[in-house]
């Protein structure tokens, strides 16, 4: 009885549960299968990735460039922007709705084509730069609104405390409600650089040699698109993972959940 | 000290003032009852213009204040104000919070505010939490430092808005002693509370409001002992 009662108990002693641990084993079991009899036929060499992985170095340097000018653009930008956002003053208000509307309401690519095309009859911006233009533009709208809430979601209580200790309202904004804001609005403003570093791929539409326009490029010569596309989308991965990395590292550092009253 | 005169005040319909009339010597403790929705509190608010009143004047020590004056923030200096919520600055350190109107509005440099703030802090008997944050101590020393925060402006009169309701009842003592306190050394005070025992104990005059006016004012023995008007019996039957 009691040899029994320990053979079970190994199981449960390790957490392993007897169901889940078959159906994983029986999911492999079953790719395996399938490999082994459509790998004859399979189209794609994944071998030659470590190969051309070395390649793509300057595009994924030009995403990461015009996506950190961009961000650090659309950043002034929509500071400004989400600040007169929250103006009192109605013509600030005013423009910073038209903006948002303006900018939120077109895709990026339009605003791409606009800048890069549209422009050149009056003045020639090469692609490089225009791509940063239009990803700050376009990040500065979705930036003001992160602003915005950043800044309302700071408890009334504050404002009306810095201004009874006899602070202006720039004061109490600069020393006592922005402090606070940018700490809430980290958690957001990370999830939309990730999105804008996506976002930067729309530059290979304007001959930018980013990532994308790389693997196009080289594929255009060796015809393996698909290996091509694996590569750029691993550097993608990369660079993401490194951002979502930076963010966290932040949010430790100024403690976003801490000091709460 | 401060004279508040025909001050009318209104949320869309909802007129929350109707005709103030309220005069506070130097050194006089006023507290004001009420029942929740009285108008007590705006009219407090409205005393250093965190409301803006549609009708009426305040004046400091004799000068008519003007609610669209570019200087608000230097006469609201000379109004200290205690809120319900404590509002203290969550991103700063206790000392901190007492430093920096010091700092901002007084223009003191580090070494003067910080010396200054201790004193404030001692007086309400945090100096020992000069360095943490707000956030790890209890309600009642959060109102304290407020206090602090509120005193350290040197202000020539203290507006208590509902200062010990949102205490647990074991920390209100602390806080009720702090604003005795405040009394005996002759400090200027408007009081909004539901403490009748600080009341009774502390103020000079007590003032009733309902819907917006002043009912009654009197001595405590007289609001307390012996009310004259029939609302003033309602209200003190129903929390006595």
């Amino acid at each position: 009885m009691d040899s029994i009662k320990d053979k079970k108990s190994w199981f449960e002693k390790n957490k392993i549960n007897l169901g889940k641990a078959a159906s994983v084993a029986g999911f492999f079991l079953i790719i395996y299968v399938v490999w082994q009899n459509i790998k004859h036929y399979f189209p794609w060499n994944f071998g030659v990735i470590p190969e051309y992985f070395p390649l793509f170095k300057a595009g994924a340097l030009a995403t990461l460039q015009i996506t950190t000018f961009g961000i650090l653009f659309g950043l002034v930008l929509g500071i400004i922007i989400g600040l007169m956002r929250t103006s009192k003053i109605w013509i600030f208000d005013s423009l910073a709705r038209f903006y948002i509307f303006l900018i939120r309401g077109t895709p990026l690519l339009l605003q791409l084509f606009i800048i890069y095309y549209g422009l050149s009859s009056v003045v020639k911006i090469p692609g490089y730069p225009a791509a940063i233009i239009a990803l700050g533009i376009h990040n500065a709208a979705y930036i003001a609104e992160i602003f915005r809430g950043a800044i309302t979601s700071v408890d009334r209580g504050q404002r009306e405390a810095a201004l009874s200790i006899g602070m202006t309202s720039w004061q109490s904004m600069k020393r006592i409600i922005l402090p606070q804001a940018f700490k809430r609005a980290i958690p957001p403003l990370g999830n939309q650089f990730i999105i804008a570093l996506k976002d930067s791929s729309l530059a290979s539409t304007i001959a930018v040699s980013e990532l994308i326009l790389k693997s196009r490029q080289l594929a255009s010569s060796n015809f393996m698109m698909m290996e091509m596309l694996v590569v750029a989308g691993i550097y993608y991965l990369l660079l993401t993972s490194v951002f979502t990395y930076i963010v966290f590292r932040v949010e430790r550092k100024l403690g976003v959940s801490d000091h709460r009253v | 000290m401060i004279e508040i005169k025909g001050l009318y005040k209104s949320y869309g319909k909802v007129k929350v003032l109707r005709g103030i009339d309220l005069k506070v010597e130097e050194s006089e403790v006023v507290v004001i009852i009420g029942a929740s929705g009285s108008g007590k509190s705006t009219m407090l608010r409205c005393v250093n213009f965190l409301e803006k009143p549609q009708k009426g004047t305040i004046s400091i020590e004799g000068k008519v204040i003007d609610p669209k004056s570019k200087d608000l923030n230097l006469i609201r200096q000379e109004v200290g104000m205690v809120f319900q919520h404590f509002n203290l600055f969550p991103h700063m350190t206790v000392i901190g919070n007492v430093m920096e109107g010091l700092i901002q509005v007084k223009k003191y440099n580090y070494e003067e505010a910080e010396k200054e703030a201790l004193k404030m802090l001692e007086k309400v008997g945090l100096s020992d939490k000069a360095q943490v944050y707000p956030s790890v101590i209890s309600g009642g020393q959060k109102q304290r430092v407020a206090i602090a925060r509120a005193l350290a402006m040197h202000p020539k009169v203290m507006l208590f808005d509902e200062p010990t309701s949102a205490l647990d009842p074991e920390l209100v003592g602390g806080v009720l002693q702090v604003m005795k306190d405040l009394a005996n050394e002759g400090m200027t005070m408007m009081v909004v509370t539901h403490e009748m025992g600080f009341a009774r104990e502390v103020a000079d005059r007590v003032v009733f409001i309902d819907q917006g006016v002043i009912v009654e004012e009197g001595t405590p023995e007289e609001i307390f002992n012996n009310p004259k008007e029939e609302r003033t019996k309602e209200f003190l039957g129903q929390i006595l």
